[in-house]
């Protein structure tokens, strides 16, 4: 029993980490309803900042911590600027989904050029050991405890900012109507470059968790935790903010139960055709809305 | 007197297709203007341009002594011209009381948006009932009322109107029409668009008259609404 809790908690920790990622998308989505596909490797942009910066510093990693977030925060800025701007009103909205995907292939291969192809063994920025109950029965990892509390403040935090700040509602306002938002006098592209700086910054939250719960690093690390990231926001409903949470912790634990109790090999799979069952009964993932038909 | 607002020469391309050809017009403070017309004339491409949601491609946009074409959209709210747009756009997922709120956006002064928000209840007291409501969940008379009030919101000078009367029941037509005759009885100038031309015509001062993007007549609206042409395009006798 006490086993099972473990890999439940684990699964939450790891569950935590897609739900920062999944909220940094699904923030991008409902309101530039854009999919920056670049946002997995704005992670893994953040780890090698950290890695860099905390080994610069001999293992000073709140420094490296804060630099990673200032510095996603400018990236993600940059590529909204850059990017994704100029083709914001192109005739098909391919065209920045291709260009997201080029800003990821560039991202990586430029760590690649940078840090080399080897895995770089990355130090926990989080010391503490955590705690154990049950007469040493049941033990929970520091990094574990700080994930999932790191998330629910990000929740918290985010879900403020937008119900009670005048900045969050011209989001809501931009995420339902672009027209609109500007005849409120809402200046539409600072709004959107404001989403990416939130998203981007969550981003490298999500980086430092990550990699001190799986201490490897590579220009690949971002990559698959920004895939299933997608999946957990698509999953909880994408656009919604309490969906990508959801999402996210509903995969967190169904991959590292299925894991533990079916196959390592698998999980993969079987986290991916939960999103292809859910899709085909509820389209719009566990909290999306119905899209309205205009009349 | 200078107009308040005066378009000069003003044309809007969609790709290659000139919807809006080269057009002129004024509206001097405290009037009613309509600008009506049928489906598809370019109307609200117009009051879209006026309000910077399309790029003017050639002529000027004259308004309180500034070209509106040479100033980021969404500082034109701040200038003192708001707009109901077609349609209403009311944010259907936040409340009346959010909506309201989105339109005094540009404004700081918290006792003096305490106070426009005041007033807006005391002309539309249903707003007040359902301001914890979702707008979504409005009526479409009670939405186009709170697209009115969130423009109002913006405390403005003049207020174009997209199709105010547009799918409501004739009751709520009524009530709109006399809505926008006591705003404008309040100081407030308005430009109105719409396809209810003898509704528009009986509350205007002054009227154009738009066809496939041309501007083809205007005069008082009095003289338009007698006018044997426009009775049988638009008036329906």
């Amino acid at each position: 029993m006490s086993s099972f809790l473990t890999y439940l908690i684990s699964g939450l920790s790891l569950g935590s980490i897609y739900a920062i990622i999944a909220l940094g998308y699904t923030m991008v989505y409902g309101i530039a309803k854009m999919l920056n596909f670049a946002h997995g490797d704005f992670i893994m942009v953040g780890c090698y900042i950290i890695f860099t910066v905390s080994g610069a510093l001999s293992g000073n990693s709140i420094v490296g911590i804060i630099v990673a977030i200032v510095l996603c925060t400018l990236l993600g800025i940059t590529t909204e600027f850059v990017a994704y701007r100029p083709l914001r009103g192109a005739a098909s909205p391919l065209a920045v989904l291709i260009t997201a995907i080029g800003v990821s292939y560039f991202l990586e291969n430029l760590a690649l050029l940078i840090f080399g192809a080897d895995i770089k063994s990355f130090t926990s920025v989080i010391k503490w050991e955590g705690l154990t109950f049950a007469d040493g029965n049941l033990r929970i990892q520091g990094v574990t405890i700080v994930t999932i509390v790191v998330s629910l403040v990000v929740l918290l935090v985010l879900q403020l900012f937008i119900k009670k700040t005048k900045q969050g509602q011209a989001m809501l306002a931009v995420a339902e109507d672009k027209g609109a938002a500007t005849l409120m006098g809402i200046n539409v592209n600072n709004t959107i470059m404001l989403t990416f700086a939130i998203g981007s910054a969550l981003a490298a939250i999500a980086g430092a968790l990550l990699c001190s719960a799986y201490p490897s690093l590579s220009p690949y690390t971002g990559a698959m935790p920004g895939i299933k990231a997608f999946v957990a926001a698509v999953l909880g409903g994408i656009g919604s903010i309490p969906g990508a949470m959801i999402g996210g912790l509903l995969l967190g634990i169904v991959e590292i139960l299925s894991k533990t109790y079916i196959s390592s090999q698998l999980s993969d799979a079987i986290v991916f055709g939960i999103l292809v069952v859910v899709l085909l009964v509820k389209p719009t993932g566990i909290l999306g809305k119905k899209i309205q038909e205009k009349v | 007197m200078e107009p308040l607002l005066e378009v000069k020469d003003l044309s809007v391309y969609y790709g290659v297709i000139q919807a809006i050809k080269g057009i002129s017009f004024h509206v001097d403070k405290g009037e009613v203007v309509a600008l009506i017309g049928a489906n598809g004339a370019g109307k609200t491409t117009t009051l879209h341009t006026l309000s910077g949601l399309i790029n003017a491609n050639k002529g000027d946009i004259l308004y309180k002594g500034q070209n509106l074409t040479k100033i980021p959209n969404h500082k034109i709210v701040s200038l003192g011209m708001a707009q109901v747009p077609e349609g209403r756009r009311v944010f259907a997922e936040m409340t009346v009381l959010q909506n309201l709120k989105m339109g005094a956006f540009t404004r700081s002064d918290k006792a003096e948006m305490d106070e426009t928000l005041k007033m807006i209840y005391k002309r539309f007291p249903r707003l007040e009932e359902r301001k914890n409501q979702l707008a979504g969940t409005l009526s479409g008379g009670e939405q186009q009322m709170l697209a009115m009030g969130r423009a109002l919101m913006s405390h403005p000078d003049i207020i174009l109107m997209d199709e105010p009367s547009m799918g409501l029941s004739p009751i709520f037509v009524n009530e709109i029409f006399q809505i926008i005759q006591d705003v404008n009885k309040d100081g407030v100038t308005v430009l109105l668009v719409e396809q209810n031309a003898k509704k528009a015509l009986s509350i205007a001062n002054r009227a154009y008259v738009l066809e496939t993007g041309s501007i083809v007549k205007e005069g008082p609206a009095s003289e338009l609404l007698n006018d044997e042409s426009i009775k049988k395009a638009y008036l329906g006798e």
